[in-house]
């Protein structure tokens, strides 16, 4: 086991499984943050990973994918936007039926487009090159992790520290904030707390759209039906754990990417593939566990 | 005069929700280049036609499973639980029946009993893992159940694909159960009698919803968890009973789907249909009204073999029914709201 983990090529696949969740729970922050409840972010996923795959194959660069996901994901946002908040529905409600209707449109689009059920490769669809950071790449151990990889990757590092102050410092941040904790105090300050919270909602689907690209047309080249397969769940927990605080929430993620990461390399080892299928959400159970008992802990220390 | 007017003005949203509804399928076929008469004709008849009814009856038997799954989450959702784990409890039935059914010796009918009573024992303890991590770990209900969704799948998956595999068969699958064990048809037709169980089921939950103390002091925790507690109920003896019972008839419609459809346990058969979220929009289509539930159940299922009636037909991708389902939801049940408020992110049993 411990020889797995300093085995470099096992660090150097943290970051596939790592972005993915990072990017969706980041856009789940935002809306968290807003006041909106979207646990529809495995939804969100998947049909930017079916966009992906659209614009990479019909254009031959991953960059235009990258773009058809995060307007995708964008367009599911304001979907989730005109049912939840202007319409009123439950945003549970309006969770369920986006994630069914992310699976729905993906499988009908994928037989309807390129004519195939459950899987859809080419060697038309452009993917993400990895990018190789001179210097960097020769640091022992550290460097196959950060170098080497795809341009998403980098994208959803630099999103977690201008997030941060985004959400501390800039206006629209404040005004986030303010939508989540006390919209009251925004109304009087003459702006919306809807709007707001539609501007959250578009921009987390912007981050997953491009969440859902690096599983398509960066780890892979190619679209399963279901392939965002629960890591909108665990982004939805990682949320949840964290508050939607950047910080925190990048730390989660690398822990539960790095746990996919693991489960993905132990089937080397002759374990059955459906156990460690489940580990994942195995760990996210334990980290949920872990991490309540943790601050009861601590909320009965500072009461004595 | 003034009487028709207010009927006119509730009646214009439902008109513009069925236009938009409309519109967003003939959008769909369009998008196909499917002739639509044909389309609609093959949704028709592929709910409800076939040569003796043949479809009729796979819609019926399909609603059997659906109605059952949302049967089984209209009990929690309805005492304020958002259990969304139903499938899972539905996958530990289907292979526990599954199971039981084949390495259990002794008189046919027997070993259906005791496979039945297994599988809505399995489905209620992995309901009540769910629970228990709620109560005591401070895990939310709501994704303390989906997560749970994912482990039982595997173990299935496992199981039937390791060491209780159908080897010959070649197939991710067990073996088939005893054939003395399989369901009746009804006579004259291919419609088994697992919908027996499910009216059965159906009868009861309404029953225990409507004119029970207990059906009463669940409804009371779900409207207001706070007023519950004031007044002294068992909330939390109440939040497993009541969990244990949806997974009990999630592990009975699990049973029904072995014993009167497949006759072993396939691999993701009952995973890939979406059996436990239809139930679950099935449950909010109607706003979780016990009468109405069958009703939309049905409904639902006429849905997915209309749909598969319109590829035969019309050669439209039979996987437009979930995208309709999920438009039908987003309009219709967007109205839905407030008892599900309380296993939300801050629930009960978090510090």
């Amino acid at each position: 086991m411990l020889e797995l983990i300093a085995d470099p090529s096992f660090a150097a696949s943290i970051p596939r499984f790592v972005t993915p969740i990072l990017l969706a729970a980041l856009g789940g922050a935002l809306c968290e943050r807003a006041g909106v409840f979207n646990i529809a972010l495995e939804g969100f996923l998947l049909v930017g990973a079916f966009a992906a795959v659209l614009g990479a194959y019909f254009s031959g660069t991953p960059y235009i994918g990258a773009l058809a996901a995060v307007a995708a994901g964008m367009a599911l946002g304001l979907i989730f936007a005109e049912f939840n908040l202007r319409r009123g529905g439950d945003s549970i409600v309006v969770s369920i039926a986006i994630n069914l209707l992310a699976a729905g449109l993906t499988t009908f689009f994928l037989r309807a487009i390129f004519d195939v059920t459950g899987a859809f490769s080419d060697p038309a669809i452009a993917g993400f090159a990895p990018v190789r950071l001179p210097l960097i790449e020769d640091i022992p151990w550290l460097g196959p992790i950060l170098s080497g990889q795809s341009p998403l990757f980098y994208l959803a590092l630099a999103c977690v520290p201008f997030l941060h102050i985004f959400l501390a410092r800039h206006r629209l941040g404040l005004r986030i904030r303010a939508a989540g904790e006390n919209p009251q105090a925004l109304r009087a300050g003459g702006v919306s707390p809807r709007r707001v919270q539609l501007l959250a909602l578009v921009a987390c689907g912007a981050l997953c759209g491009l969440g859902g690209a690096q599983l398509s047309i960066a780890n892979v080249n190619l679209f399963v039906e279901n392939m965002s397969a629960g890591r909108g769940w665990i982004a939805v927990v990682a949320v949840l754990l964290t508050r939607g605080r950047p910080w925190p929430l990048f730390f989660i993620a690398l822990l539960f990417g790095a746990v996919d990461s693991l489960s993905f390399r132990v089937q080397g080892l002759g374990l059955a593939q459906q156990f460690t299928d489940m580990m994942p959400y195995l760990a996210t159970l334990i980290v949920l566990v872990a991490l309540s008992w943790w601050r009861a802990k601590r909320t009965k220390g500072d009461a004595s | 005069m003034s009487n028709a007017k207010t009927i006119s003005r509730e009646a214009l949203p439902w008109i513009f929700t069925i236009l938009w509804i409309a519109a967003i399928i003939l959008a769909l076929l369009l998008f196909v280049g499917a002739p639509v008469g044909e389309a609609l004709s093959g949704f028709w008849n592929g709910a409800f036609g076939g040569r003796r009814h043949a479809y009729l009856m796979a819609t019926l038997s399909r609603s059997a499973l659906i109605v059952g799954m949302a049967v089984s989450v209209m009990l929690s959702f309805r005492a304020g639980l958002f259990n969304i784990g139903g499938e899972g409890q539905l996958v530990a039935g289907g292979l526990t029946a599954a199971l039981v059914a084949v390495l259990l010796p002794g008189p046919p009918m027997l070993v259906l009993a005791v496979a039945i009573a297994s599988a809505m024992l399995a489905g209620a303890l992995w309901a009540l893992l769910a629970g228990i991590l709620q109560l005591f770990m401070g895990v939310p209900l709501l994704v303390g159940s989906l997560l749970l969704n994912y482990p039982i799948r595997y173990i299935a998956s496992y199981l039937v694909a390791h060491p209780f595999r159908d080897v010959q068969s070649g197939m991710v699958q067990s073996h088939l159960v005893p054939q003395e064990t399989w369901l009746a048809y009804f006579p004259g037709t291919r419609l088994d009698m697992g919908i027996l169980f499910t009216a059965v089921a159906a009868a009861f939950a309404l029953v225990y919803s409507y004119w029970t103390v207990h059906g009463y002091h669940t409804r009371l925790n779900g409207l207001s968890p706070d007023f519950a507690r004031t007044v002294g109920l068992p909330v939390r003896k109440l939040t497993l009973q009541t969990l244990a019972l949806s997974g009990a008839i999630a592990g009975l419609v699990g049973a029904i789907a072995v014993f009167g459809i497949h006759h072993r346990y396939i691999d993701g058969m009952l995973v890939q249909p979406l059996y436990a979220w239809t139930g679950i929009i099935a449950v909010l289509l109607v706003g979780m009204v016990p009468w109405a539930v069958p009703i939309s159940g049905f409904f639902f299922a006429a849905v997915q073999t209309g749909a598969a009636g319109m590829e035969r037909a019309a050669g439209v991708p039979k996987e437009i029914a979930l995208v309709v389902q999920a438009v039908i939801i987003l309009f219709v049940a967007s109205r839905v709201s407030g008892a599900l408020s309380s296993s939300r992110g801050d629930g009960d049993g978090h510090a």
